[in-house]
């Protein structure tokens, strides 16, 4: 028994293997849903014209746009062109090739537009046992539905193209078993802190990580997504949860889930996945919820992560902590609490679903974002928007006196212009803090949408349990 | 697809951990369209200021890098975005190869796909070349060997296939689409 007993990661390889990896040669892995967008697709759609071969499987492709899209209405809908206009032209290179190859867009003006890694799971693209891949390194999240799902390069996103295969050799598998309940003011955003501050950045290279144990169990599905979002910050490429009751419900009623007799279908088939008892991981980490605090990331890396009630570390393991410092501007031992804000963004990938909006205007409603600072707030895509909006918290966030946006990554990486000042400080909601990330000289500390309100309101670093 | 057989050079020593691909390629470089000239960028914000003149302190910058076609990093090289523009800058300007204890998943298939060969030491080895910037290294991926100027020949692991088609020049895609029968079965079963 136990010898057949398998984990999630390992049934959702072997059932999409077109053919098995030998000493010679890896695996052909077969993709069931690939999504595009226009910064790492241009290449690869060049590359399919190069050697005239078509798109295999449009109907399992799907595009959007997201990382050099404006934010500014006027700018997506019409009234002002596109500000950086190399942006403005892979926008359009990305219709033209969509248009020539048969791939469906969610384009510009599209109302289900939005960033690639919250709309899948939005329209119920996103299912258990899928393998899902997208030229974006976060493509992590996807697994918080049970799917195994994979950032490529460029290159690997015209195999998918061309083939709907990618050649891959098997990843070992992680087990992240988390118990306890996390405290009040505490998020699922603290918890993957805490699992990177303990894994540390390369702790899950070459790895498949399951996050499981009660505490996984009961995270919400866009909680579930924050946590597999951040497996990448680890090394990992995959983080995956197994399906339950919360995630049918959750996909239930979304647009492209099956529905009628494939519904049950594919219910009967998703209750299989779970990794059986006994089945053995490469690797565990344990750790329990019920000490975890709030956490904010002081350093250049995302495992530069303290507390933010504690203080900065006296010392480092090598050159880089002294260099992290330097560049972030702060002093070892220092209290990181108290530290002033210039900016604060709720948004990307990690942190803009409905729930991370509503996260953040639980603390703005009635109060006000400090004076100088400039806080923007970008849901993670239209349908977001439009039920922020239907729920009125876009009132919330305006009558604060943060800016509210169209969607897309925005101020995560900054391709769009949405840029931090050099020196400035941004507490961010998003996944990367690495130097110049959002923009040249930024200073990125990586909180969760609670902790992100409540600094914008005191317009220092604020433990957001003293507001709620 | 460059091919790569063997290749002797001097190195260039990044010795910091964890250097990202936002460090190798900032995203504000990424809204090109083709996969040129991206070399121009590499490692932008440690090798200019804010004028966009050179860093004479930065290593890149120095004379005796010049022709350097390996590049040696701390722990972890390549971590972060998927971003294929970070092997593509790192080639453009003229690297072979990059030497590290630890080298990020994405950035490691990428590069493969690219010529640019990711060569994994021991801590030894790698302490060793992060002290003695300027070593004249041979790497033979035919043997999958690196020999160092003390003579040591250190062992290096590489995927097998990959090995394959960067010896030969085989292109991957090819590969991929001569089992087309294979991937039709799998669609019919499916």
């Amino acid at each position: 028994m136990p010898q057949s007993a398998r984990t999630l990661f390992e049934k959702v390889w072997e059932r999409h293997l077109v053919a098995a990896e030998t000493a010679a040669t890896p695996a052909v892995l077969y993709i069931d849903l690939h999504l595009i967008h226009e910064v790492t697709s241009p290449q690869a759609f060049a590359l399919l014209r190069e050697r005239g071969v078509a798109v295999r499987r449009p109907d399992l492709t799907l595009a959007t746009m997201d990382h050099s899209t404006p934010t500014r209405t006027a700018q997506v809908f019409g009234g002002a062109p596109i500000a950086i206009e190399s942006a403005a032209r892979q926008i359009r290179e990305l219709e033209a090739n969509c248009a020539q190859f048969g791939v469906e867009l969610l384009g510009l003006t599209s109302e289900q537009r939005g960033i690639v890694h919250i709309i899948g799971p939005d329209l119920g693209l996103t299912q258990p046992g899928k393998t899902i891949v997208c030229g974006d390194s976060h493509t992590s999240t996807h697994g918080a539905l049970g799917a195994l799902a994979f950032g490529i390069g460029t290159t690997e996103v015209a195999h998918v193209l061309a083939s709907q295969c990618l050649l891959q050799r098997k990843p070992r598998t992680l087990a992240v078993e988390v118990e306890g309940t996390l405290r009040a003011g505490v998020t699922a955003k603290d918890l993957i802190l805490a699992i990177i501050g303990k894994l540390g950045v390369a702790g899950g290279t070459g790895h498949v990580i399951e996050y499981r144990g009660a505490t996984i169990r009961a995270l919400d599905m866009d909680e579930r997504m924050t946590v597999c979002n951040m497996s990448i910050e680890a090394g990992a490429r995959a983080g995956m949860i197994a399906p339950d009751a919360t995630t049918y419900a959750y996909l239930a009623t979304r647009p492209r889930a099956p529905q009628g007799a494939a519904w049950e279908r594919a219910l009967s088939d998703w209750h299989t996945l779970p990794t059986d008892a006994g089945a053995r991981f490469d690797r565990e980490l344990r750790l329990g919820a019920g000490d975890i605090e709030p956490m904010i990331t002081w350093g250049t890396n995302p495992g530069m992560v303290i507390p933010v009630t504690g203080a900065i570390p006296r010392q480092g393991p090598d050159a880089v902590f002294a260099r992290a410092l330097s560049y972030m501007g702060l002093e070892p031992g220092a209290p990181i609490r108290d530290q002033p804000v210039n900016v604060v963004f709720i948004g990307s990938c990690t942190n803009a679903r409905l729930s991370d909006l509503r996260s953040a205007a639980r603390v703005l409603r009635g109060r006000h974002i400090a004076r100088g600072l400039t806080m923007l707030v970008v849901p993670g895509s239209q349908q977001v928007k439009r039920q922020a909006e239907a729920e009125g918290l876009d009132r919330v966030f305006i009558e604060a006196g943060a800016e509210w946006r169209e969607s897309g990554c925005s101020m995560c990486l900054g391709m769009n212009g949405d840029t931090v000042p050099r020196g400035a400080y941004a507490v961010s909601t998003s996944n990367r803090n690495f130097e110049g990330r959002q923009g040249a000289g930024a200073r990125t500390l990586l909180a969760s949408p609670l902790t992100a309100a409540a600094s914008a309101v005191r317009g220092r670093v604020t433990d957001p349990r003293e507001l709620l | 697809m460059q091919p790569f057989t063997a290749l002797t050079s001097r190195t260039v020593v990044l010795p910091a951990t964890n250097i990202d691909t936002d460090q190798i390629i900032p995203a504000r470089f990424l809204t090109t369209t083709t996969r040129s000239g991206l070399g121009a960028h590499l490692f932008a914000d440690w090798r200019y200021d804010e004028s966009g003149a050179p860093r004479p302190d930065f290593v890149l910058n120095r004379p005796e890098s010049a022709g350097c076609r390996i590049l040696v990093a701390g722990r972890n090289f390549g971590c972060g975005s998927s971003r294929e523009h970070a092997p593509w800058a790192l080639l453009d300007h003229g690297f072979r190869a990059v030497v590290s204890a630890e080298i990020a998943d994405i950035f490691g298939n990428n590069s493969l796909k690219n010529g640019l060969l990711p060569v994994i030491v021991d801590d030894a080895t790698s302490s060793w070349l992060l002290e003695h910037p300027g070593a004249e290294l041979t790497v033979d991926l035919a043997a999958g060997t690196l020999t160092l100027p003390t003579g040591i020949k250190v062992s290096f692991p590489i995927e097998a296939f990959a090995r394959h088609c960067l010896l030969n020049g085989v292109d991957e895609l090819g590969y991929l689409l001569s089992r087309s029968r294979e991937i039709e079965a799998y669609e019919r079963r499916a």
